[in-house]
């Protein structure tokens, strides 16, 4: 047993880092349920000397932003944006994967090699010539552009995990399967698919996250178009145009919080490989 | 592998390769050809835009903060990253606390911004603070509040802590397995021989995460070098808070250089390729394993 005077400042260390990270959430979430005076004349931990007086809090910052600064508007169109970004990525990466984790053809080890390569790209690098582009054909400002934006962003690390993960599923099934005569598309639909549901699960949540948590690539594509601005642009829209409204951005800046906090609380373990799997993307 | 049509393989393929070579090889190329043209992408310029790149003012302090970034943000993410996952080991709530300092990556960049403007708020003496950083300072301390975000002295390292908060987490949960890999034995045998617990730390726990160590590290650095959002949205890059990733947006939406931004672009690409190399290599070991 070590000394109990290093337990209380191992003790001490850990609860006051804790505390000290989870603090600014706290605030936020705190003031947004505030009223709009009240914000602005106190602090936010003032609410503490009496907490279960809830006639301090309100709901009126949600309802504000959520219908007369646009934030459901906005809400729908990270959803518009984000689940085919997740969805059409996650599908092309696994053909491609299982192309190259099963499939025998000329130049196989080379071209995967330039795939995973790609991963060095940074993005800014695509930025200029695909808007040129899009400004061509008409697709700035629209859904689809962002979608294959986003896809093209995630196939690298998508098909590099995948190839792996497939490859990595014992040889035998696949044989057998194969001499069982079923199709390529058989072993692909009924066997690598359903193996790697776990890759899978992380995958998607991390595409998921990394494109809902995305700014960039939506400021970029989608410009200052109101009408499919995901919350990331909405929100640092309002940061400029709403100045010292605490009271509103701080329930704004809930609002684009809350869903990635549900995945968060409810799928963490998934969560977690998801991010550490991805954290090498581009 | 059994036979099969030739071209079946490039059926699966293609959808992929397609895009790719649309969206990342095609660009890429793009990109780097631009930068040697103008602002309208119509007259070659020569090394005209890389000449200013490293010439003009406000790369010149951007180059400076990303470098500042990169030292500063990190060893504090990577050294408390260590230190946290070596020490919650030893706590039974340490699950708890790894997901309240990880938490923060679920959020986007844009949210924490916010967040972080909020605890940063100022207001003159006289007034209420609302801001908790200056409350404290006003309050507790009995000092003036500070300018986090406009105050040239300090103002990149309010912008560093907010980065610091969100990727800590990051690296106390890769660490933190890391540091569960090492046999237990192999510190019990060390503190039977009666080295202290600092003497482990420095010569039996480091060493073994070094391979660790060296990923999180570089992936930091890849980050760091790309930092944008955050910049964005709390400051823009005013108050000499410019980052090499928020000057190219500037050049390509505000100014319409896309020569300039090219140029930017590819100097990224150049300075990220290094370290990614690093990282990627590291990949293929584990891979032939």
């Amino acid at each position: 047993m070590r000394l109990r005077p290093e337990r209380f400042f191992l003790h001490a260390v850990l609860i006051s880092v804790a505390l000290i990270w989870l603090t600014p959430t706290i605030g936020l979430l705190v003031s947004s349920f505030r009223p709009r005076d009240a914000v602005l004349s106190s602090g936010w931990w003032t609410v503490f000397t009496h907490f279960w007086d809830l006639r301090q809090f309100t709901l009126q910052n949600y309802i504000e932003i959520l219908t007369a600064q646009g934030m459901a508007q906005a809400f729908r169109n990270s959803l518009l944006i984000t689940l085919p970004s997740t969805v059409i990525p996650i599908s092309v990466a696994a053909l491609a994967a299982y192309a190259f984790a099963w499939m025998d053809f000329p130049a196989r080890r080379f071209l995967f090699g330039v795939v995973v390569g790609l991963m060095i790209v940074p993005l800014q690098m695509t930025l200029i010539p695909l808007l040129r582009v899009y400004n061509r054909l008409g697709l700035a400002g629209t859904f689809i552009g962002i979608w294959l934006a986003h896809t093209g962003y995630g196939l690298p690390f998508a098909i590099y995990l995948l190839r792996n993960f497939f490859a990595a599923l014992p040889r035998d099934l696949f044989e057998s399967a194969y001499l069982d005569g079923a199709s390529q598309w058989t072993a692909f639909w009924r066997l690598a698919l359903p193996l790697s549901t776990p890759a899978l699960a992380s995958l998607a949540i991390f595409q998921f996250l990394w494109v809902w948590n995305d700014l960039l690539v939506a400021l970029i594509y989608l410009g200052g178009t109101e009408d499919v601005a995901p919350l990331t642009v909405k929100l640092t829209g309002l940061v400029n145009s709403l100045g010292q409204n605490w009271h509103l951005l701080t329930a704004a800046a809930f609002v684009t919080m809350a869903l990635p906090l549900v995945v968060f609380l409810t799928l963490q373990r998934y969560f977690v490989r998801g991010i550490l799997a991805g954290s090498i993307k581009g | 592998m059994r036979w099969q049509k030739s071209w079946l393989p490039w059926l699966y393929l293609s959808p992929a390769l397609l895009i790719l070579a649309a969206y990342l090889v095609y660009p890429t190329v793009e990109t780097l050809r631009l930068s040697f043209y103008d602002a309208r992408g119509e007259t070659f310029i020569g090394l005209e835009n890389y000449r200013w790149v490293f010439t003009a003012r406000p790369m010149r302090i951007a180059f400076r903060n990303n470098l500042l970034w990169i030292v500063v943000f990190t060893s504090t993410t990577v050294s408390l990253g260590l230190v946290l996952a070596v020490m919650a080991d030893r706590v039974r709530y340490e699950s708890l606390f790894k997901s309240a300092v990880f938490l923060p990556m679920a959020i986007s960049f844009a949210g924490a911004g916010v967040i972080w403007l909020f605890m940063y708020a100022y207001r003159p003496p006289q007034a209420p603070q609302i801001g908790l950083l200056n409350a404290i300072l006003v309050n507790v301390f009995h000092t003036k509040p500070v300018a986090w975000l406009t105050n040239r002295h300090i103002n990149n390292f309010s912008l560093i802590a907010v980065g610091v908060w969100i990727w800590t987490g990051f690296n106390l949960v890769i660490l933190s397995a890391a540091y569960k890999g090492i046999p237990r034995e192999l510190l019990e045998a060390a503190r039977v021989d009666g080295a202290s617990e600092w003497q482990i730390f420095w010569r039996i726990i480091l060493p073994l995460m070094k391979p660790t160590l060296a990923v999180v590290t570089t992936t930091m650095i890849i980050n760091v070098l790309k930092v944008f959002d955050i910049v964005y949205v709390m400051t823009n890059g005013n108050y000499d808070t410019e980052v090499i990733a928020n000057r190219m947006y500037k050049e390509m939406f505000h100014f319409r250089n896309f020569g300039r931004a090219s140029a930017i672009a590819v100097i990224l690409l150049l300075a990220i390729l290094p370290v990614m190399l690093i990282n990627m290599s590291r990949f293929l070991e584990n891979e032939e394993r």
